[in-house]
């Protein structure tokens, strides 16, 4: 009985923890009441995923020709291009990415901002490798005043800002669509089925059928044949779509491909380990209990 | 043990040397060596080893993240970044020790609830279980300065919601907050005390981790039947016995450990919290860390606010009372059973409440209907959480002293060694 009571225990118990671990990770986050995001399939998820190379590039192309037009990414330089994992990774500069031609070529593209170190006046270099990729705006406040009055937000780690990243990057760009009758959208305003957000007050409609989604800022930034893609890859607004996700997913944790395959050797070597370990655990305790 | 005279006898020359200026590999021989120890320990007790190395490894990753991290209100959020980037290994190091502080709590809180259900608190273990407690309160305040230093949204308003608490204690409240603010708002200032405390705490967590090892050897460790130690027949040394065990356990706990930092490292965490604080624009929902739910949720079970605070504050010093509140003569629930259904119940409370400190107050748990104007009625997630609330409170408060005087405990066994020779005999 008692030994019965007692592995049911340990059951629960262990259910509970589990319970309080799951319970804890909060997948909450109400508030609005957006559409369910696309279903989408990306290389890096899993443990086994990475991120394709060909995407990246991409992805890139897509952030250089439109996003970055608003959007800043402070956090990544150009070397992080050519990084082992990266969209221009060569095995041939693994060890100094500043050498990859083409990493150097997309830098010297770039005009930074520097002081004339003779005279202390305000004047622009040729972007080297290791600078950051430079801002479109000046400051916050010159970003405001040319976007309605709205801060576009810095992607470097957008991707792990909003709960599934990729998959709510993937979906947002997608999700303009014309706005219902009975919702008032204000101008400089968009629709979007995706974005988190309350319409009751814009809505004259039904009480109970408050449409999906919010209004942003940003205007419908993708469409059909936005952006050539290099690779011959059909330039659909799906496609840039999910390249721009990826390449995001990928400046979010530029390491994560080299984490996960750590996590495999590391279990591994731990799964070997407990064997070893259990193994001698049984010998000591050899007629002890 | 006290009454367990030493065995060590140095070797060489120099070990006899030292043995007789500072006797510290004595110490350490009879502490983690021929210690006596219980032989039926299950499993559970392995948590006390796990939660050794815990501290160990939030101590060493976060020497190195000090090294690299900048406390300062513009710099912290892009330094960590920095960290995970460009620093070597730096991803592994800052994932380590984010996903060991929820491993660290994660093992505590099983220890504790072993703890609780063996009857480990009870005579002559008071002053063990309540180091334990000390050390528990540091480890929360440690935690929470911890989760201010990346600088995000929720690390912000972390900071913000729970300083403020303080401000509800009257009349002296505002000006304690701030003094701990170290101004009008959470800013560059808390930010700088909070990384000055957080690197201090768990220095002091070590020393008490000390002391509760110290109290853990004079009454030597309690066991799953309860009985105290009769013989040496009832024990086993504790090097190779215990050491191989708990290094089973140890293994196993890493590999859990090791999924989280390697294939889901933010699942524990906050999207909110990649995003940099910016006081001007509050999150439509602060959460604080997993392991602080159940706590958040009994304080906004309470309408009142600093009636909320004392009730918050007393889920955490009511653990300190429990040696006083049991009133039963046998230690083990295995033998208590009435007691261990509350038992049962407490635990699913526990994680209920945690449940419940994620979710908005004035959500349903579940849908009854709709009233005449078609808003959903049903049982809001403030009322499971007061129902909860009273039940924490109960078991400790009304329960624990109450059954230990009415049940009817089960037959204990007269000895370790009797309790697991009966256990063989059924299998």
């Amino acid at each position: 009985m008692s030994s019965l009571m007692t592995k049911s225990l340990k059951v629960l118990a262990g259910l509970a923890v589990v319970t309080g671990l799951v319970a804890g990770a909060p997948a909450l986050a109400s508030g609005g009441h957006a559409k369910p995001l696309l279903k989408a399939e990306f290389s890096f998820e899993g443990p086994f995923g990475a991120f394709d190379q060909a995407e990246l590039q991409r992805g890139y192309k897509v952030y250089r020709e439109v996003c970055s037009s608003c959007h800043s990414m402070k956090l990544m330089s150009f070397r992080n291009l050519g990084q082992k994992g990266g969209p221009f990774f060569d095995e041939k500069y693994k060890d100094n990415p500043n050498d990859n031609p083409v990493v150097k070529q997309i830098a010297s593209e770039f005009e930074v901002a520097e002081i004339d170190p003779e005279t202390g006046d305000e004047t622009t270099r040729k972007a080297t490798t290791s600078d950051r990729f430079p801002s479109p705006f000046k400051n916050d406040d010159a970003a405001k005043a040319s976007n309605g009055g709205a801060l576009p937000p810095d992607l470097s780690v957008m991707a792990k800002a909003r709960h599934h990243g990729p998959h709510y990057i993937y979906s947002l760009l997608q999700g303009y669509e014309p706005e219902p009758v009975g919702l008032t959208v204000a101008p400089g305003q968009h629709y979007n089925v995706y974005f988190p957000g309350d319409l009751k007050a814009q809505w004259s409609g039904d009480a109970h059928k408050v449409p999906h989604g919010g209004v942003l800022a940003m205007a419908p930034p993708l469409t059909d044949g936005r952006v050539t893609f290099d690779d011959g890859t059909p330039s659909t607004l799906k496609n840039q779509a999910h390249a721009v996700a990826t390449f995001l997913a990928w400046t979010a944790e530029p390491h994560a491909t080299e984490r996960k395959q750590t996590g495999i050797a590391v279990l591994l070597y731990l799964a070997i380990f407990f064997g070893i370990t259990y193994l001698a655990y049984r010998q000591v305790w050899k007629g002890k209990h | 043990m006290s009454d367990h005279p030493s065995t060590y006898s140095p070797k060489t020359g120099i070990e006899k040397w030292l043995d007789a200026r500072l006797p510290i590999l004595r110490l350490a021989y009879d502490s983690f060596v021929d210690y006596p120890t219980p032989k039926n320990l299950n499993y559970w007790w392995t948590f006390g080893g796990i939660l050794s190395l815990c501290l160990g490894i939030q101590i060493i990753t976060g020497v190195i993240l000090a090294m690299h991290y900048v406390p300062h209100v513009d710099h912290a959020f892009d330094s960590l970044e920095r960290i995970r980037r460009d620093v070597n290994g730096g991803w592994m190091i800052q994932f380590i020790h984010s996903n060991g502080a929820s491993m660290f709590f994660f093992a505590v809180y099983i220890h504790m609830f072993r703890g609780l259900y063996y009857g480990s608190y009870k005579a002559p273990r008071e002053v063990l279980w309540l180091l334990g407690c000390v050390i528990y309160f540091l480890m929360i305040a440690t935690a929470f300065m911890g989760y201010v230093l990346p600088w995000g949204q929720m690390s912000y308003y972390g900071a913000v919601v729970i300083t403020n608490l303080i401000g509800a204690i009257p009349l002296v409240g505002p000006s304690i907050l701030t003094w701990l603010q170290g101004g009008f708002s959470v800013d560059q200032p808390t930010l700088n005390r909070f990384f000055s405390l957080h690197y201090l705490l768990p220095f002091v967590i070590a020393g008490v981790v000390v002391l509760h090892i110290w109290a853990l050897h004079v009454c030597g460790q309690n066991n799953p039947t309860g009985v105290e130690i009769k013989s040496k027949e009832d024990t086993v040394p504790f090097t190779p016995y215990a050491t191989v065990k708990d290094g089973v356990g140890m293994i196993l706990f890493l590999m859990l450990f090791s999924v989280f930092v390697f294939f889901m490292p933010d699942a524990l965490g906050h999207a909110d919290n990649y995003v940099k604080a910016n006081p001007l624009q509050t999150p439509a929902h602060i959460v604080p860390e997993w392991y602080m739910l159940p706590f958040y949720a009994i304080l906004r079970a309470i309408p009142d606010k600093l009636i909320g605070v004392i009730a918050m504050f007393a889920a955490i010093a009511v653990i300190f009372a429990l040696p006083w509140l049991d009133t039963s003569k046998v230690k083990s629930m295995r033998y208590r059973p009435v007691m261990r259904w509350f038992f049962v119940l407490f635990v699913i409370t526990c994680c209920l409440l945690g449940w419940c400190g994620g979710q908005l107050p004035e959500d349903l748990v579940f849908q009854l209907g709709a009233d005449s104007h078609g808003t959903a009625i049903g049982l809001k997630v403030v009322t499971l959480s007061q129902i909860l609330t009273a039940y924490y409170f109960s078991f400790f408060l009304i329960i624990m002293p109450w059954i230990g005087l009415k049940e009817d405990p089960l037959p204990v066994p007269a000895s370790i060694s009797e309790a697991v020779l009966a256990d063989h005999s059924k299998h």
